[in-house]
């Protein structure tokens, strides 16, 4: 085993806030994976040690793919179609992959993916770390159901994990956000399609109440459903949404210029049609400017459209078509707010909407969507009722409390919060949403006894050691420091649990004692 | 961690005592910040402002002794904190004294020791801090300045002249941190009624602690570079500075 090379890098979520500093490891090839693993289980309880976390696409939005002072692990570098059965519909990629080459490869061969988020910027193995789920949840579940068997690199050896080989690994990994290791490989069960076309049925619902009614009502009938809701217009108008459900076109379903060109019709060539190039003023989008989109968009969509033929790129991921659009937030990012509630709990819902407009936070359109059942994943989010998911500008004054508050009236309705969303949960309130962490924690020791895989997620939620002693095994700070301790403050402590905080890059470790009044050089790099 | 919205879980006050302090601690602790330890000299003062953030609903409160005029044991009891408590988000510059002009003047051991509390003890400490938080990855330094160090006034000069250093001292601290994850707040407070002003007669906008101490959380929050305290005091010494020298000599108190 060798370390492998490293170079320092400042991360952060798609969200753009709270960059962390890691040193990232380019894993071109499946071996570094082990080796990176190897190197963070050797050095666990040393000073150096600060664990490691994969890293995909990095569009969870706030610190999940992060792991301040620690290892990185970019694993986009595992991108590889390793076997397809075109008769089943398995197959069997790296765990860096995005949804969009899979896509890209397969759509014109007759498969889509089973699930897919509003991106499809996302990774195979992201997408098994949050257990992601797409519009048609309530038909299909959420993204680890389609998911046959993994490869996963843990601190104590590689694992083919199938839901029947280790269920409890296998749904600890399926929303446990990388904590349990790192996928390296993945066979999916892919869905069959004649197109890269959908029919899409669109209407308007005038306030909250029409919305969830159409929903409750018809959602069934489609593969496919979401709600865009305008969460700027108040009163009569609140909850306005517009209403997009549709499934895949078969050929015949389509007009006969493209299903006289089947190739056409069969077509997945995503194009950006624009990219932000710079990032915005803080402030560009506030609630006039913001308002008037969501007026234009509401209007916009026809009143009722019955079985348009939509292109598979639009009716996913219409924000996909402009690169890095988390700039138009400015220099301060933003943040995602997504819950879910059971479906009693529709009340719930209406009151977050109320208090959001009353707070005149600049929110885009608001995502509601109707889950079906969850998973047996312990942290995995879905759960049968309504999710509601908005785009915030960090940088208002009060939007901590009031997201506390939020979190309040979530979890009192029996709810929670989405963990790839979240940037800004705190640890007991996260410990109340997710009763199942105990079972996580479980099996995480099993894989990981060392602690190894950590993540800024993960100590700001608990889910990881930090690197804090237990309390009461620290040694007590001497009163007054006496001179002969200020010479070697960086010697190892005398409570081996412990894990003292890394204090130097190995590089440097033989000064680490010498140097300690002096920070660091800048060209800190954990090069062999 | 310190989350989207800026807010820090932990924090290593620097001179845990001090007024302006302990009224940021308690902006912070009901946001999240569960674990706060106070650095300072052994007093039933530091004892108080720990009584106080556990009664603001922190976790885990500890005091530790640390003297800015220890110049040799000043890194140690940094990188003990952060070796004993595990990551600390925010640390907290806040050690620091006025001094009595008119008797430094006379007593220049007296004026010497000053400097070392106020600027050398705690750069020092500062500095085994950001080494730390390098390490770390992240993290934010708060360090108490003051608009005395804007410009040094013949009415306080050997204060101000504190200020003055650690303020340039920050600054290139700041700027040397970049891409590190870790940030340096600056505050430069005006004249602030308290107890480290008791007896003196306060000077045009002067401020408390309290308010001080909201500034300060805000500029936590939004990672700011340098916070006025009150925000005025930016545009004030902006022009300040400015005066020519025969004009700013005569300057009050």
């Amino acid at each position: 085993m060798s370390r492998p090379r490293t170079q320092r890098a400042l991360l952060t979520g798609w969200g753009r806030t709270a960059a962390t500093a890691a040193d990232v490891v380019h894993a071109v090839h499946p071996d570094l994976v082990d080796d990176a693993m190897a190197a963070a289980v050797a050095s666990a309880g040393d000073t150096t040690d600060r664990g490691l976390v994969a890293r995909g696409m990095g569009r969870s939005y706030g610190d999940a793919a992060q792991n301040a002072g620690g290892t990185v692990v970019d694993a986009t570098w595992l991108d590889a179609v390793h076997s397809v059965d075109l008769e089943s519909g398995l197959v069997t990629v790296g765990g860096g992959i995005s949804l969009q080459a899979l896509m890209e490869r397969f759509v014109p061969l007759g498969w889509f993916v089973p699930v897919t988020p509003g991106t499809r910027l996302v990774s195979v193995g992201g997408a098994i770390a949050a257990d992601i789920h797409g519009k048609n949840h309530h038909v299909d579940g959420s993204f680890c159901s389609h998911v046959v068997s993994m490869t996963l690199v843990t601190p104590t050896g590689t694992h083919l994990v199938t839901p029947a080989s280790d269920p409890a690994l296998f749904w600890a990994t399926a929303g446990g956000m990388g904590l349990t290791g790192i996928v390296t490989e993945a066979t999916l069960q892919m869905i069959p399609v004649e197109t890269s076309y959908m029919l899409v049925d669109t209407e308007r619902a005038t306030d909250l109440d029409d919305v969830m009614d159409k929903m409750l009502h018809g959602d069934d009938a489609y593969r496919y459903s979401v709600a865009w809701i305008d969460c700027q217009s108040t009163g009569s108008k609140l909850g306005r949404s517009v209403l997009t459900r549709g499934d895949h076109a078969a050929m015949a379903d389509l007009p006969a210029k493209l299903s006289s060109n089947p190739d056409k019709a069969r077509a997945f060539v995503p194009r950006q049609l624009a990219r932000v190039p710079l990032t915005a003023p803080s402030g560009l989008l506030n609630p006039l400017t913001v308002g008037a989109f969501n007026e234009f968009w509401f209007r916009k969509a026809p009143k009722h459209q019955v079985g348009k033929p939509h292109h598979m790129t639009g009716f996913f991921h219409p924000l996909d078509g402009v690169g890095e659009w988390n700039r138009l937030y400015g220099g301060r990012g933003f943040l995602q707010y997504q819950f879910v509630v059971p479906d009693a709990a529709s009340e719930t819902v209406r009151r977050i909407i109320e208090r959001l407009t009353e707070t005149k936070l600049a929110s885009f359109l608001a995502v509601l969507k109707r889950f079906g059942p969850g998973d047996p994943g312990p942290l995995s989010f879905p759960m049968p009722g309504w999710t509601l998911a908005l785009d915030l500008p960090v940088g208002h004054d009060g939007l901590d409390r009031l997201l506390n508050d939020l979190d309040e009236q979530v979890l009192a309705a029996g709810g929670r919060i989405y963990l790839a969303k979240d940037s800004r949960l705190a640890p007991d309130m996260f410990r109340s949403m997710y009763p199942g962490v105990d079972r996580f924690m479980e099996v995480k020791q099993r894989v990981d006894p060392d602690g190894v895989l950590r993540s800024d997620l993960g100590r700001r939620l608990g889910l990881c050691a930090d690197t804090a002693p237990r309390p009461g095994t620290a040694p007590a700070v001497a009163p007054t420091p006496a001179k002969a301790t200020a010479r070697k403050p960086a010697a190892p402590r005398k409570t081996p649990a412990r894990k003292a905080p890394a204090r130097k890059a190995p590089v440097a470790k033989k000064t680490a004692a010498k140097k300690t009044a002096a920070p660091p050089t800048s060209s800190e790099r954990t090069e062999p | 961690m310190i989350d989207a919205t800026g807010r820090p879980q932990s924090v290593l006050v620097l001179g845990g005592a001090s007024e302006i302090a302990q009224a940021i601690v308690a902006g912070l602790v009901p946001g999240r910040c569960k674990t706060v330890i106070l650095a300072g000299r052994p007093s039933e003062r530091l004892d108080a402002a720990a009584d106080a953030a556990r009664a603001a609903g922190a976790d885990v409160v500890e005091t530790v002794a640390f003297d800015t005029t220890d110049l040799a044991g000043n890194p140690a009891v940094v990188t003990d904190v952060f070796a004993r408590f595990g990551d600390i988000d925010l640390v907290l510059a806040a050690a620091g004294a006025l001094g009595d002009q008119d008797a430094l003047e006379s007593d220049p051991m007296a004026a010497a020791d000053l400097i070392t509390t106020n600027f050398t003890g705690l750069a020092s400490a500062v500095l085994a801090a950001a080494g730390c938080m390098r390490a770390q990855g992240y993290g934010r330094i708060v360090v108490i300045s003051s608009v005395a160090g804007d410009r040094a006034r013949k009415a306080n000069y050997i204060y101000g002249s504190t200020k003055s250093g650690l303020d340039a001292f920050a600054q290139g601290l700041g700027d040397s941190l970049v891409g590190s994850g870790v940030g340096v707040t600056i505050v430069r407070p005006g004249f602030v009624v308290g107890r480290m002003t008791e007896g003196r007669d306060p000077a045009p906008f002067s401020t408390t602690p309290d308010a001080v101490a909201e500034a300060v959380v805000k500029g936590i929050a939004a990672g700011s570079d340098i916070v006025y305290a009150p925000p005025i005091l930016r545009w004030v010494f902006g022009v300040m500075k400015l005066l020519p020298r025969q004009v700013w000599r005569r300057m009050p108190g």
